[in-house]
């Protein structure tokens, strides 16, 4: 089933006899496998406004999120947490949509310090499994007015509201951009080089680290504050391995690309996840881990490779903070849950919310179970 | 301005209720005498009152768990309070509610330079969590203009912003995690020191909650190396329209000021009679501050200042040292105490695309000249937060509800230009009953849904956020 406007969709959820399998470009095939009828909701596409000197564009969830960044880009501006493709990671074909990306909560490096995803929704618009029409936040830049379902309904994969339009806050682009690149070896000391950049008032925008290829800092700007602040964090990080900062637009606009699109675990074989935790912990958990792994986000996020059907929750036991099994067979994922399981009070307000949204459990069912 | 009625027979228990707060607390941590509850009876919105039956004041979130479970089993109302500095009634009590104060609870529980948190008990204030992590380097980032006395508890209800988050976001892009009473006593932890949600996003619907979802105790909060340094500038213009386009070109240009603040001409007489900071005499005003080394901001001054001269300002004034700097600030920091001085008023907060600025501070004008009342504006103009100060006499009969009108005018249009009715001080009660005009019943019913789940008796901060005849059926149910 396919729908081109936000009505068609409260019409077809209403009248939906089943579960539904919501997808926008299908890029993102995460979580338990759903079982359930096709609703194609990319053809809910289109801008509804674009305001620059706002910083502010609302489109709608079908828009292909390479659209909107073209747009967005023809204005010199962009989404500030770096939209990130996993076409290469999950080998998934299709067109990866605005409402698929805000479903799924997906901020690429840059969120260590511009913020997630859900940090730049200024609103949206959903229907819930009800076929009820739902506006939340609106399009300024500050809204505190009622509760914020605009963040709840990010990230929630579609299970509590089929998202329809989403006003974003852009940001400028910036003149140019600088990559330090440092040689450690280890999760132990990428960590405190990249702890150190992060600590640094060089308002650094990426802290990623690729075993082999060493540790990678990021700054942004105008140019000759980027050559300032790179000529400091050079001077910060000499003490923690050689350092080199590459400053070719192409390289260093290749070097995140890489990053965000977890391209050097993509062609692993196995399984792969995704575990958020603090990141001083990151050295002990990738070494309980003992697989290929890459770290982002100063440590905090670690992607690391599994072999099929291992579960890493098992190997990593207790931790500060929860995994994601991203990658994997749907005999996997129908084994292994792939979204971190709740305690139980957390658990039953998450039942409760779904049951409010969508109470003949029609929406994507299962999918974060 | 309606309050729901309280429980006759609560209000009547009250002894038996206190005597079991009591037992449970300690003697010093309950107040009943009603003299000593008059300190509770309103937060900063002083134009409404009401003493709770009792105020408890825990020191730990055993004992914020304690109160709330007998408060459930005797089904009396709870209202959270961080430091009573809600300027929309978010704090104000109903007789038959026990009010639950975090004072006491205001502990710094870690702090991690190395993974750049802090976790503190949730009624330490807002500037004592900067003071706490400056000594390393760091601050944190949300700096509403109360930040010496308000709470971070009452900053998560009402995902509070202040003068530098466009830049660096409001509480929701600061706050990691939180633990959590809800209503029934069951202590939760929600998030964490990591950048994401595990399952469903819950903290993102807890902050700005206004206290309806549960009794926050401690929060886990991101903290920020501090920039090198940061330097304000003032520019006078002599209409609001071009001060207004020349914000749109600043943000136009890629700059990212860390605040731009924009006053008019009623706001700047009266900051400059009560604090003399010699500003110009001039229509609107803008504060634009930036931050890095000092040849970053030299470099951005540059640019904003090529900017301000296509817009021919009356006056461009950059500061060389801390005190010019300061002195710059002084008036804007002093503008809520300069209009204290002058006279009663109400403080809006409306936002509005800053796309349409200069056509709603017209409009403001028109309506202040249509009620008859002053209005003086004051705000953050980068991110269209408006703060409309309506100026009337308390003493003077009729005029309060003059202001009311007046204020519930500005926020419409503000609605109406596509904005909304507030920016970053909440709904509480103040605003509640203009929530229609942002949201139709379904989009209130959605919310409501939420609170259904956390707090399924609706006995958590009664009165606020939903009108009373929007929520009737939800707190009958």
């Amino acid at each position: 089933m396919r729908v081109t406007s936000e009505n068609e969709l409260a019409e077809a959820i209403r009248d939906a006899r089943g579960p539904l399998r919501i997808r926008g470009g299908g890029t993102r095939p995460v979580g338990r496998p759903v079982a359930g009828e096709l609703l194609d909701v990319s053809g809910l596409d289109g801008v509804v406004m674009y305001e620059p000197e706002a910083l502010t564009i609302v489109v709608r969830a079908g828009l292909a999120l390479s659209a909107l960044e073209g747009m967005l880009a023809a204005e010199n501006q962009r989404l500030a947490f770096e939209p990130a493709d996993w076409r290469l990671l999950m080998d998934s074909q299709g067109e990866p949509t605005v409402g698929g990306m805000v479903a799924a909560n997906v901020s690429g490096p840059r969120r260590v310090q511009a913020g997630a995803c859900r940090d730049a929704i200024l609103g949206v618009r959903f229907v819930d499994g009800t076929g009820q029409i739902v506006k939340n936040g609106g399009r300024v830049m500050k809204n505190v007015t009622g509760y914020d379902l605009a963040r709840l309904v990010a990230g929630s994969w579609g299970t509590l509201g089929v998202i329809t339009e989403i006003a974003f806050k852009t940001l400028p682009a910036p003149d140019l951009a600088a990559t330090i690149i440092v040689d450690v070896h280890g999760a132990t000391a990428a960590v405190a080089a990249m702890s150190a950049a992060l600590s640094s008032p060089y308002d650094v925008t990426g802290a990623a680290y690729v075993p082999g290829e060493g540790v990678m800092i990021r700054v942004e700007g105008f140019e000759k504050s980027v050559a300032y602040r790179a000529g400091r964090l050079e001077a910060l990080l000499g003490r923690h391995g050689e350092v080199r900062t590459e400053i070719d637009p192409v390289e260093v606009a290749g070097l995140w690309d890489r990053v965000a699109r977890v391209a050097p675990l993509a062609d692993l074989g196995g399984e792969i996840w995704r575990i958020s935790t603090r990141p001083s912990a990151a050295p002990d958990l990738v070494a309980r881990l003992a697989g290929d792994y890459m770290l982002d986000w100063g440590g905090g996020l670690i992607w690391a490779v599994l072999p099929e059907g291992e579960d890493a929750r098992e190997r990593l036991g207790r931790f500060d903070g929860h995994a994601t099994l991203i990658r994997a067979s749907e005999q996997t994922r129908s084994r292994i849950p792939p979204f971190q399981p709740q305690p139980e009070p957390i658990a039953r307000i998450e039942r409760a919310l779904r049951a409010k949204f969508d109470p003949r459990g029609i929406l994507n069912p299962g999918v974060m179970d | 301005m309606q309050i729901p009625e309280p429980n006759p027979e609560i209000v009547r228990r009250k002894a038996e209720i206190v005597a079991q707060l009591r037992a449970s607390l300690g003697p010093d941590s309950v107040i009943e005498d009603p003299v000593e509850l008059r300190a509770y009876e309103c937060d900063a919105l002083t134009a409404y009152r009401c003493p709770p039956l009792a105020v408890v004041l825990p020191r730990s979130t055993r004992e914020v768990s304690e109160v709330l479970r007998l408060c459930h089993r005797m089904k009396v109302p709870v209202v959270p309070r961080g430091a009573g500095t809600s300027l929309a009634g978010g704090a104000m009590p109903t007789e038959d509610s026990v009010v639950i104060g975090l004072s006491r609870m205001n502990r710094v529980l870690e702090f991690s330079p190395a993974d750049r948190f802090i976790r503190v008990e949730a009624g330490r204030t807002n500037l004592s969590v900067t003071s706490a992590v400056e000594g390393e380097g760091f601050f944190y980032a949300p700096d509403p203009s109360s930040q010496l006395a308000c709470s971070i508890a009452g900053n998560i209800a009402m995902n509070s912003g202040g003068a530098h988050c466009l830049k660096y976001g409001v509480t929701t892009n600061n706050l990691l995690g939180v633990r959590m009473v809800l209503m029934d006593g069951t202590v939760v932890d929600i998030g964490g020191p990591w950048m994401d949600a595990g399952g469903l996003d819950l903290l993102g619907v807890i902050c700005g909650s206004e206290g309806q979802l549960g009794i926050v105790t401690e929060a886990t909060l991101r903290v920020l190396p501090k920039p090198e340094g940061a330097r304000p500038v003032l520019i006078a213009f002599d209409s609001n329209e071009v001060a207004g386009a020349c914000v749109a070109d600043i943000i136009r240009a890629g700059v990212l000021p860390v605040a731009i603040e924009f006053m008019d001409r009623p706001c700047i007489r009266a900051c400059e009679a009560f604090a003399h900071a010699g500003y110009p005499d001039c229509e609107a005003l803008l504060i634009v501050e930036v931050e890095g080394s000092d040849a970053e901001i030299d470099e951005q001054l540059g640019l904003i200042r090529q900017i301000a001269t296509r817009h021919d300002p009356v006056e461009f004034r950059e500061s060389h040292d801390e005190a010019e700097a300061a002195r710059i600030w002084l008036g804007r920091k002093s503008a809520f105490g300069a209009m204290g001085q002058i006279s009663d008023y109400m403080c809006l907060d409306g936002t509005i695309p800053v796309s349409s600025l200069s056509r709603v501070l017209g409009r403001i004008g028109a309506l202040s000249r249509q009620f008859g009342l002053d209005v003086a504006n004051v705000f953050h103009a980068g991110d269209g937060n408006l703060h409309p100060l309506i100026l009337y006499d308390a003493n003077k009969p009729g005029d309060l509800e003059k202001c009311e009108a007046l204020g519930a005018e500005i926020l419409k249009l503000c609605v109406e230009v596509g904005g909304c009715l507030t920016g970053e001080h909440g709904v509480g009660i103040e605003k509640r009953d203009l929530m229609p005009v942002q949201y139709s019943p379904a989009d209130m019913e959605a919310q409501m849904r939420v609170k259904d789940v956390f707090d399924p008796d609706w006995l958590l901060n009664p009165g606020k956020v939903f009108p009373l005849t929007v929520s009737a059926r939800h707190r009958a149910a």
